[in-house]
């Protein structure tokens, strides 16, 4: 996929593959994702984007293949370290501290890319600034009125809007989202696009997206693969993988049946 | 239980005041009135004890509470803040009372046994407690969980076999350095005597305060901050970049070495230690109710799960004996208050106090303020 003239890229996947007892959920997936590029990943539910998502940041282990980041191999590392190498996720399902206020939670983002979490004698708001951090990160997101509040009080579209915002406070130089606005109302899905828009014209920073509205795509994506049944199956160009019969009929048939 | 997590995080963007007390307390102040004053008159009751009342028993319980304060407190860090459940924290509780009389015991009784007791005592524990954490903590928490118990047991039946080092079932008794003796006077304050057991009884009272204040810094610390980020939900927080089997370690690590400084305390205060005075399970079951009744993952439950629990151990049987006496003539009632049934009443006030206040008692104090 990557010819030799370009640069190395930003992550690879090689031959990447899980199996859960006989099911191959991702299937020797070899991707390459160039620095400053925003790839969307489409397929059918169950097509294997999420696993791939998780394959990638360390969620699960794969069975065979490798990853690399900036042409250095991280397979056996765990996800945290894999944080610090600079992949960033943020997840289909929110997956937040649900007791802590939304300002501790993306606090404990920007802390952990400090590097602060192993200081012990300190008191937590020593670090003056990681808070005034974590407080601009949420007007970002419009949500700086409900800083005190905890996530399990706050609403759906809240909630997604946190995710994004702690993966923002992270920082990375790979942003993973995986469909950042399902379920959100559709007054409140061009922030979270606008964001992603604001991530992408930096050009620093490497997207993966993982998206069913097709419209979101188009707008975004410099690339589109497919994944169906957890082999890749298509590449390229959004408006020709979208033309493409496999896709016509792997997916799009099967988004309309879904929808 | 979950309203009481919740408010353990004080509310994070009022303004920063400044202040000693505020450093003192690592800015996690009682946040109840009742709360602040019920500690207030712990405190107090503490300092003033060896004044206010006469006698070895008063003075026995006030040093009691103390050392359970900071082995309860030390518990907490476990249990309430990092979510994991160890069965071993009497192990290292017994560890160092084990040290200090072992120390005592052969090297004769000076100041420097004292601290070659202690150090080796927080050197195998901190061994212990890494090398535990390490083989169980990568698999699961509950794994963890069975560990503990399993090397717990294998602890205490080597404490009562090994009865060459340790004394065995019947323990060990050793003379304390000379200043901590009953004989060591410098004169009278207050119409008190100012002995040796006075300022053993201030050598428990400071050190259990230094390492209460010392564990309520770090779960307020970044590293405190991780540790209810991993309780509240650990695959996230390894995804934010922390490693969760380190910082897991590091908390059974620093729990185990602040257990190992009150068994410490204990061992010096009782003049003896022995499987019954800090290893047992029973005193293990203890500290786990002294931490969910007063609440958990709150540190002052510590505080006052300890207060109650050892008041009520040393004065519910003597309580109890007086109402039994008094109810002689009702067959069923006297024999339902004789002293020996006092643990049947603690446990109907356990499940009582667990029942209407699910967040302990500081829980139920935070949600009244």
């Amino acid at each position: 996929m990557a010819s030799a003239s370009n640069p190395t890229p930003a992550l690879e996947t090689r031959g990447l593959t899980i199996r859960f007892g006989g099911h191959v959920a991702v299937n020797a997936v070899s991707c390459a994702f160039q620095p400053g590029t925003l790839t969307a990943i489409v397929g059918p539910n169950g097509a294997g984007k999420t696993t791939y998502f998780n394959l990638i940041s360390g969620q699960l282990k794969a069975t065979a293949g490798s990853v690399l980041v900036d042409g250095r191999d991280i397979t056996r590392l765990p996800a945290s370290a894999r944080t610090h190498r600079g992949l960033g996720r943020a997840f289909q399902l929110t997956n937040l501290f649900p007791q802590l206020t939304a300002l501790e939670n993306v606090r404990l983002a920007i802390q952990s890319r400090a590097g602060a979490g192993w200081s012990m004698f300190n008191i937590w708001d020593t670090r003056r600034d990681l808070i005034e951090e974590a407080e601009a990160m949420l007007e970002t997101v419009h949500l700086a009125d409900k800083r005190h509040l905890s996530p399990k009080t706050l609403s759906h579209g809240d909630q997604r809007k946190l995710e994004v915002a702690l993966l923002m406070a992270l920082d990375p130089k790979i942003y993973m989202f995986d469909e950042p606005t399902a379920g959100m109302s559709v007054d409140e899905v061009p922030t979270v696009l606008e964001l992603i828009h604001q991530i992408k014209a930096r050009g620093d920073r490497t997207i993966l997206l993982v998206e069913h509205k097709m419209d979101v795509v188009r707008s975004l994506a410099d690339r589109i693969i497919v994944l169906h049944n957890g082999a890749l199956v298509a590449d390229g160009e959004p408006a020709s993988v979208i033309a493409s019969p496999i896709v016509q009929e792997a997916y799009l048939g099967l988004e309309a049946a879904h929808d | 239980m979950t309203d009481a997590t919740l408010s353990s995080l004080p509310v994070s963007s009022l303004p920063r005041q400044g202040g000693l007390l505020r450093t003192i307390l690592s800015a996690d102040p009682p946040r109840s009135k009742a709360l602040s004053l019920l500690l207030l008159v712990v405190l107090l009751a503490l300092v003033a004890t060896p004044f206010a009342l006469p006698g070895s028993q008063p003075l026995g319980t006030a040093a009691k509470i103390c050392i359970f304060i900071l082995l309860a407190a030390s518990y907490d860090l476990l249990l309430g803040y990092t979510g994991i459940v160890s069965f071993a924290h009497t192990m290292f509780f017994g560890i160092g009372g084990y040290g200090i009389a072992i120390a005592l015991n052969k090297l004769g009784a000076t100041w420097s046994s004292v601290f070659i007791g202690l150090v080796a005592a927080l050197a195998l524990s901190a061994a212990l407690a890494f090398i535990i954490g390490l083989v169980s903590l990568r698999v699961r928490a509950i794994f963890f969980s069975m560990i503990t118990l399993a090397v717990a047991s294998a602890v205490l039946v080597l404490a009562s076999q090994m009865s060459g080092i340790t004394g065995g079932e019947d323990g060990m008794s050793f003379q304390l350095p000379p200043e901590l003796r009953p004989a060591f006077k410098l004169g009278t304050f207050l119409d008190t005597a100012i002995n040796g057991r006075l300022l053993a009884y201030y050598l428990v009272f400071f050190v259990a305060l230094g390492m209460f204040l010392l564990l309520l810094r770090i779960v307020n610390s970044p590293f405190g901050r991780v540790l209810q980020a991993i309780r509240e939900n650990e695959f996230r927080a390894e995804a934010l970049g922390y490693r969760v089997v380190s910082y897991r370690i590091a908390a059974s690590v620093i729990s185990a070495l602040a257990a190992t400084v009150a068994g410490a305390l204990l061992a010096l205060w009782l003049r003896y230690n022995g499987p019954d005075t800090t290893l047992s399970f029973a005193i293990m079951i203890d500290v786990l109710l002294m931490v969910v009744i007063g609440g958990m993952g709150t540190m002052y439950g510590a505080v006052i799960g300890a207060a109650l629990f050892v008041l009520a151990q040393s004065y519910l049987q003597v309580l109890m004996g007086s109402i039994s006496e008094s109810l002689a003539a009702v067959p069923l009632l006297a024999s339902l208050t004789h002293p020996d049934r006092w643990l049947l009443w603690l446990g109907i006030l356990f499940v009582a106090s667990v029942y209407a206040f699910p967040g302990g008692i500081v829980g139920r104090l935070r949600k009244t303020s």
